[in-house]
C-alpha cells in the first residue's frame, strides 16, 4: 500500500481527514481526479460529465453523473442573465455598490447552496465510497478535485461509516 | 474608499463561506498553526494593502497621477468657477458635478482596488495531473513536446486554449495571462496604467463606468469652465476674465486634453461591450470576418441590447483568490506514520522551494544549476517517496534510450541524453538565441507599454519560449533559461516514484549529476 501523504489545501478535506485522523492513520490519501471545465457552450461555468475510469471501481456512474449536474446546474443558475440580476446589476449601479454592504449578490448565495450541497454529497455518498469531493471554488472553478482513499488497516467499511458519523458529528 | 470596504467585507464574507462548511474544531485549529493570510504568499506581481483588500499592481505611479490630475481639476473647478455659476446661472450646476464627481472617484477606486479575476495558479496535484495528461495525448514519443494546445468548440466556433507555464493552467477561453503583474486573468481586457491594476472580468463593468463618467466629468468642467469666461468677459472683457480666474485657464487645457483620449476610449469600449469583445480581441481581430467567412464570436449573445445588460449588469463573479484567508499550514496534520512525516515535510518545503525559485523570472544557469543540486541532494536521502504522482511518467522512458526518466527526460534529460550517448551538440548561435528568448520575455514584466496591451506581445514570446529550447537539443544550462519553470516541477514529479524505480534511479541520478557538473 502507498503511503502516499495528502495535500492539505481544502477546508473540507482537513476536516474529513482530522475525522480519520483520529481514527488512526486508516486510510490515505491515494489518488486525486480532476474533473475539467466544459467550455463547449461558452464561458459560463460548467464542468464535464465524463466518467472518469479511476472512478469505476469506487462509485456508480449514475451517482456520479448527478452531481455533477446538479453542480452544473447550480452553476448556471448563479451566472443566469435575466431579470433578476438585471435588476441587481441596476440596483447596485444606482446605490454605487454600497448595496453589498447590506446584501449578498445572488451568486455568493449559491455559492453557498453549493457548498452545502458538496458537503452534503461527500457525507452521503462519497465518504462512504473512500472519495472526496473538493469545492471548485476552492481550486479557483477550474476542476472539482476528487481525491481517493485506500484503506490501510482495518477495512474499508469501518473507515468509511466512522467518517460518516465522524463528519455528522458536527 | 467606501466601495473598496464593500467588497472587502464581501470578500470577507466570502472567505468565510468555505470555512463555514467545515467543522467548528477545524477553525481554531487552523488559526492555532498558521497566522499568515493568503494574500502574503500570493504568487503574482501584484501589492496589497489593508490586509488584502485592496489589491493593485505593483506600478501605481500613474494610477496617483490619474488620481491628482482628477481631484486637482474638479478642486479648481468647485473652488473658483462653481460659486459664479451657482450665482449668475443656477446652483444644480456644483451638484451635478458633484454628483459625477463622487461617481468617477468611486468607480475609479473601486477598479483599481478590486480583483479583476485573477486565476489562482494550479496546485501541484493539478499540475501534475495536466502534465500527465499531456504526455498521454503526446504519446511520450520524445523529448520535443509540441506547442501545448488544447482545441475547444464553443457555440460551434473553435477556440484554441493555451497552456500557462507560469500558472501550469490551460487558461479558460478569453483568459489571458499579464506578464506585469504575472497572473493569469479571465476575460483578460487589458492592463492599464492610469487605473493601476489589470481590467478584466470582475472589474471591467467598473472600468467602463469610470470612463465614461469621466467622460461626461470632463465634458461638464469644459463646457461650464468656458461658460464661466464667457460670462466674465462679457462684463470685464477677455484679458480681465482670465485675470480673473486663472485656474479655469488650467482646467481649459487639462480638460481639453483629456476629452480626445477619454472619449474616444469611452467610444472604443461602448462598441467593444456591444460585440462581446476584449481589447485583446480586438486587436488580434480574432473574431473579425476578415480573418474567415465563418468567423464570428461565439460569445456575443446576438444583439446589442443584450451585450450591453451581460456586461454591465450582469451576475458578478465573486473573487477566485481568497486574499483574507488563511493559509492552511504544511504541518503533517494529515500525516500517515512517523518515517512519513519527515518526508511529508521535506517534500512539501521541496515543493515550496521548487515553487519559489519558478515564480522568479530570472533566467540564471548557476541558480538552475543549482537547482538541480538541491534536487540531487533531496534524491539522495532515500525517503523521497511521497507524491501522488503515477509511476507512468518513470515508465515512459525506455523510447527515450532507456537511460533517464522520460518525464525528466523531456525537458531536462533529452539533451541530456544527448550527452552520454555523444550526439553532437547544436550549432553555438543557438543557445544565445533561445536565452535571448527567454530573457526576452523578461523585460516584458518590467517594461510599461505605452500601448497599455501586454498581451499580444506577450503571446508571440512565449510560444517561442516553449518552441525553441525543445525544437533543438540543447545544453542543459540554455535549456535551464529556456524552461526554468517546466523542468523543477517535473524533475520533482519524476523523483517521487523514485523507491520503485531503483535502476531508472540510479540512471537518472547519473544523468543528473552529468548535468549539474556541467
Amino acid at each position: 500500500m502507498q503511503g502516499l501523504v495528502p495535500t492539505a489545501t481544502d477546508g473540507n478535506m482537513a476536516t474529513e481527514f482530522h475525522n480519520l485522523q483520529e481514527l488512526r492513520h486508516s486510510a490515505s490519501l491515494a489518488n486525486k481526479v480532476f474533473i475539467q471545465r466544459d467550455y463547449t457552450e461558452g464561458t459560463t461555468c460548467k464542468f464535464q460529465t465524463k466518467f472518469p475510469s479511476e472512478l469505476e471501481s469506487r462509485i456508480e456512474r449514475t451517482l456520479f453523473e448527478d452531481t455533477v449536474k446538479t453542480l452544473n446546474n447550480y452553476y448556471a443558475e448563479a451566472e443566469k442573465i435575466g431579470g433578476q440580476s438585471y435588476l441587481e446589476g441596476c440596483l447596485a449601479c444606482a446605490t454605487a455598490y454600497l448595496i453589498f454592504l447590506c446584501m449578498e449578490t445572488r451568486y455568493e448565495k449559491v455559492l453557498k447552496k453549493i457548498a452545502k450541497y458538496i458537503q452534503e454529497q461527500n457525507e452521503k455518498i462519497y465518504a462512504p465510497r473512500g472519495l472526496l469531493i473538493t469545492d471548485p471554488i476552492e481550486r479557483g472553478m477550474r476542476v472539482i478535485e476528487i481525491s481517493i482513499y485506500e484503506d490501510r488497516g482495518s477495512s474499508g467499511s469501518s473507515s468509511g461509516s466512522s467518517s460518516v458519523s465522524g463528519s455528522t458529528a458536527r | 474608499m467606501h466601495l473598496g470596504v464593500s467588497e472587502s467585507m464581501r470578500e470577507c464574507e466570502y472567505s468565510q463561506i468555505s470555512t463555514r462548511s467545515s467543522t467548528p474544531m477545524e477553525t481554531p485549529y487552523k488559526k492555532k498553526t498558521s497566522k499568515k493570510r493568503k494574500w502574503e504568499i500570493f504568487p503574482g506581481r501584484n501589492k496589497f494593502y489593508c490586509g488584502g483588500r485592496i489589491m493593485m499592481a505593483k506600478q501605481t505611479g500613474v494610477f496617483y497621477l490619474t488620481l491628482v490630475l482628477i481631484l486637482v481639476t474638479c478642486g479648481l473647478f468647485f473652488t473658483f468657477d462653481c460659486p459664479f455659476l451657482a450665482l449668475q446661472l443656477t446652483p444644480v450646476i456644483p451638484v451635478i458635478g458633484g454628483v459625477l464627481f463622487l461617481f468617477v472617484l468611486g468607480t475609479l477606486l473601486r477598479t483599481s482596488f478590486s480583483d479583476p479575476g485573477v486565476l489562482p495558479r494550479a496546485t501541484p496535484d493539478e499540475a501534475a495531473d495536466l502534465e500527465r495528461q499531456i504526455d498521454v495525448a503526446n504519446g511520450s514519443t520524445g523529448y520535443r513536446p509540441p506547442p501545448r494546445t488544447k482545441e475547444v468548440v464553443i457555440n460551434g466556433q473553435t477556440v484554441k486554449l493555451k497552456y500557462c507555464f507560469t500558472c501550469k493552467i490551460f487558461r479558460p477561453p478569453r483568459a489571458s495571462h499579464c506578464s506585469l503583474c504575472d497572473n493569469c486573468v479571465d476575460r483578460f481586457d487589458h492592463h492599464c496604467p492610469w487605473v493601476g491594476n489589470c481590467v478584466g472580468k470582475r472589474n471591467y463593468r467598473f472600468f467602463y463606468m469610470f470612463i465614461l463618467s469621466l467622460s461626461f466629468l470632463t465634458i461638464f468642467i469644459f463646457a461650464f469652465v468656458i461658460t464661466h469666461i464667457i460670462l466674465r468677459s462679457h462684463r470685464n472683457g477677455f484679458l480681465n476674465a482670465l485675470k480673473d480666474s486663472p485656474a479655469s485657464v488650467l482646467e481649459v487645457v487639462v480638460c481639453f486634453f483629456s476629452v480626445w483620449s477619454i472619449v474616444g476610449l469611452s467610444g472604443f469600449h461602448t462598441y467593444l461591450i456591444s460585440s462581446n469583445q476584449t481589447t485583446n480581441e480586438d486587436i488580434k481581430g480574432s473574431w473579425s470576418s476578415k480573418r474567415g467567412k465563418d468567423n464570428y464570436n461565439p460569445y456575443s449573445h446576438g444583439n446589442i441590447f443584450t451585450n450591453c445588460c451581460a456586461a454591465l449588469c450582469g451576475p458578478l463573479p465573486p473573487s477566485l483568490i481568497d486574499r483574507r484567508g488563511f493559509v492552511q499550514s504544511d504541518t503533517p496534520q494529515l500525516a500517515p506514520p512517523t518515517n512519513g512525516i519527515t518526508m511529508y515535510g521535506a517534500t512539501q518545503s521541496q515543493q515550496s522551494h521548487m515553487f519559489s525559485m519558478e515564480s522568479k523570472p530570472i533566467c540564471d544557469q548557476d541558480q538552475c544549476i543549482q537547482s538541480t543540486k538541491f534536487v540531487l541532494q533531496a534524491a539522495a536521502t532515500p525517503l523521497l517517496q511521497q507524491q501522488s504522482s503515477e509511476p507512468v511518467i518513470l515508465t515512459a522512458s525506455p523510447e527515450n534510450g532507456g537511460t533517464l526518466p522520460g518525464r525528466s527526460a523531456l525537458t531536462l534529460g533529452g539533451p541530456c541524453t544527448s550527452l552520454p550517448l555523444g550526439q553532437p551538440t547544436p550549432p553555438t548561435s543557438t543557445p544565445s538565441l533561445s536565452c535571448h528568448e527567454a530573457t526576452d520575455m523578461l523585460p516584458i514584466h518590467g517594461h510599461s507599454h505605452t500601448h497599455n496591451h501586454s498581451h499580444p506581445l506577450q503571446e508571440p514570446v512565449a510560444h517561442h519560449h516553449f518552441l525553441t529550447p525543445e525544437e533543438v537539443p540543447s545544453p542543459p544550462g540554455m535549456l535551464h533559461c529556456g524552461s526554468p519553470m517546466g523542468h523543477s516541477h517535473t524533475m520533482q514529479a519524476g523523483f517521487y516514484n523514485l523507491a520503485s524505480q531503483d535502476s531508472l534511479h540510479e540512471d537518472s541520478v547519473r544523468g543528473l549529476v552529468k548535468l549539474s557538473s556541467v
